[in-house]
């Protein structure tokens, strides 16, 4: 049973490996095919934050317009996407735009919300304290309530973008690209698992590695966010200084203070104080 | 507007109305699809977020299995169970449940776990035991969670349930792989119709289930919020 299974998963690989790119067929291989998913999803993943965004922003600012716009997305979520592509031919082709546009339609159902939601959610005294600052609403918009809202549309992004490297492979069904192709024509047209396995792995795979991308973009887009970055900046920011009496450091923040000291080129002024300070009032 | 009046007239054929491919019929196959894939779902998923949530283990594994169910190609875990199995009903209803899971998973796992500690404290402070701490109190203040993960699930399933027409069974999917088999927008845009507007009316149902099941002290004030 084990040396059976083992036996298929070889066979799988080798079949992977030998289809890896087809001299003969230039678009046919298995990385061709791949690298048309990642097109397709990524562009579909872009084009949908593009529309989320504007879109999330005017319904803060209207708020009677929020329940519409959301009953609308929702009822296009539910329309098959295999209905949409088709319905989408006569006027795009065989072209990207097929798949893209009703992805990018989909995303919205997850990146809408998320971006509502992460813009209401910046507190009060952030946005008041914008204000008294001299923040006008373009300004504030841009350095305060959007990196708060990070998190939130990244989270959104994550789950849209899973949704649609998964979802793309529907289009194969039109005759178009992508890993659902390999799946589609060269498993199950001809009855051969492996092509349908490599598929599924191959797109897997994707989603995860698209994943692990977006955490790692929102730990750089927000280092206040950080447990220990965020602390450490502060502390560094503040212990040559010697200002910041509020909080006195304990020994082992101090042990902290000096390796991170030792580790980074010690930057002080000003500048870093700043944006520490910033930083703390985002997380309160 | 000419494909308006098409759609009209399509839908107004009486034909469309009776016999094993009238509307009817295959609303009935799809309802009946969508329904055994979210009920096999629940199935699975409600007493494991349930057990998760309530345990606190095993949480990590939870989300990882749901992100992974996540990533799975629909049509890719269809055509390798139909390959392995045969056409019939067991390939459709895999790849819904690889769909339906995820949502009605990772929700009763958080509803459970956003049970208020305080309420929690309380119900042991009573004398209640484990079981009973998760059946009368952290069961019910996760309902409203729990159904919105159902409704996501089935709002999906729905739509989904389109690509059994794919492997040779009923359902809605029926009316858009013969519309495009024969080049028939009218019937691909017919098929589409009549699956959003099951989608909208799942939708409905939900809403109704909420009022049902929601405890009436959960429906207002601390829900609300949410």
């Amino acid at each position: 049973m084990i040396a059976e299974a083992w036996d298929w998963a070889a066979r799988v690989v080798e079949w992977g490996v030998a289809n890896w790119s087809r001299p003969g067929e230039p678009d046919r291989g298995v990385l061709p095919r791949l690298t048309e998913h990642m097109r397709l999803s990524y562009l579909s993943i872009l084009i949908g934050l593009v529309l989320a965004l504007p879109l999330g922003l005017a319904c803060v600012r209207w708020k009677p317009l929020y329940p519409p716009v959301l009953t609308g997305v929702n009822v296009l979520y539910a329309v098959p996407s295999i209905a949409l592509f088709f319905l989408m031919l006569p006027y795009t082709g065989f072209s990207d735009w097929t798949a893209v546009v009703p992805l990018a339609l989909y995303t919205l159902v997850v990146l809408l919300p998320n971006v509502v939601d992460g813009l209401r959610q910046v507190p009060d005294h952030v946005r008041q304290a914008a204000v008294a600052m001299g923040f006008g609403p373009l300004r504030r918009l841009v350095y305060v309530e959007t990196p708060v809202a990070v998190p939130v549309i990244i989270a959104g992004l994550r789950v849209a973008s899973v949704a649609t490297i998964s979802m793309v492979s529907v289009a194969s069904l039109v005759g178009l690209g992508g890993l659902g192709q390999l799946i589609l024509s060269d498993g199950f047209r001809r009855q051969f698992d492996a092509p349908i396995v490599v598929g599924i792995v191959l797109t897997v795979l994707l989603a995860f590695v698209t994943d692990a991308v977006l955490v790692l973009a929102q730990r750089l887009l927000t280092p206040w966010a950080r447990e220990d970055g965020g602390r450490r900046r502060r502390r560094r920011a503040a212990g040559p200084a010697g200002a910041d009496t509020a909080a006195a450091p304990t020994a082992p923040r101090a042990a902290e203070t000096a390796e991170a000291a030792v580790r980074r080129p010690v930057r002080t002024g000003p500048g870093t104080g700043h944006t520490a300070e910033e930083g703390r009032s985002w997380t309160s | 507007m000419d494909i308006l009046i098409e759609l009209f007239a399509w839908f107004a054929d009486p034909a469309r109305w009776t016999g094993g491919g009238g509307v009817p019929a295959r609303m009935g196959e799809h309802v009946y699809y969508s329904l055994l894939g979210l009920l096999l779902s629940a199935v699975v998923a409600v007493p494991l977020g349930l057990f998760t949530g309530h345990t606190g283990r095993g949480g990590f594994l939870t989300t990882s299995l749901a992100n992974f169910a996540r990533a799975l190609p629909t049509i890719g875990v269809l055509f390798l169970i139909v390959l392995a199995a045969g056409i019939g009903l067991v390939p459709v209803l895999c790849a819904l449940v690889a769909l339906a899971v995820p949502p009605i998973l990772v929700n009763t796992h958080e509803g459970v776990r956003g049970v208020e500690p305080r309420l929690r404290d309380a119900a042991f402070g009573m004398g209640m035991r484990g079981h009973q701490v998760l059946l009368r109190l952290e069961l019910p203040v996760a309902v409203p969670l729990i159904l919105i993960g159902m409704r996501t699930a089935a709002v999906q399933v729905v739509a989904t349930a389109t690509i059994a027409a794919y492997v040779g069974v009923g359902g809605l999917g029926r009316y858009i792989v013969d519309g495009q088999a024969r080049q028939d927008l009218t019937m691909m845009l017919g098929g589409s119709v009549l699956v959003v507007l099951l989608a909208v009316l799942t939708t409905l149902l939900f809403a109704g289930l909420r009022r049902l099941l929601v405890a009436p002290g959960l429906r207002t004030g601390a829900v609300a919020g949410r």
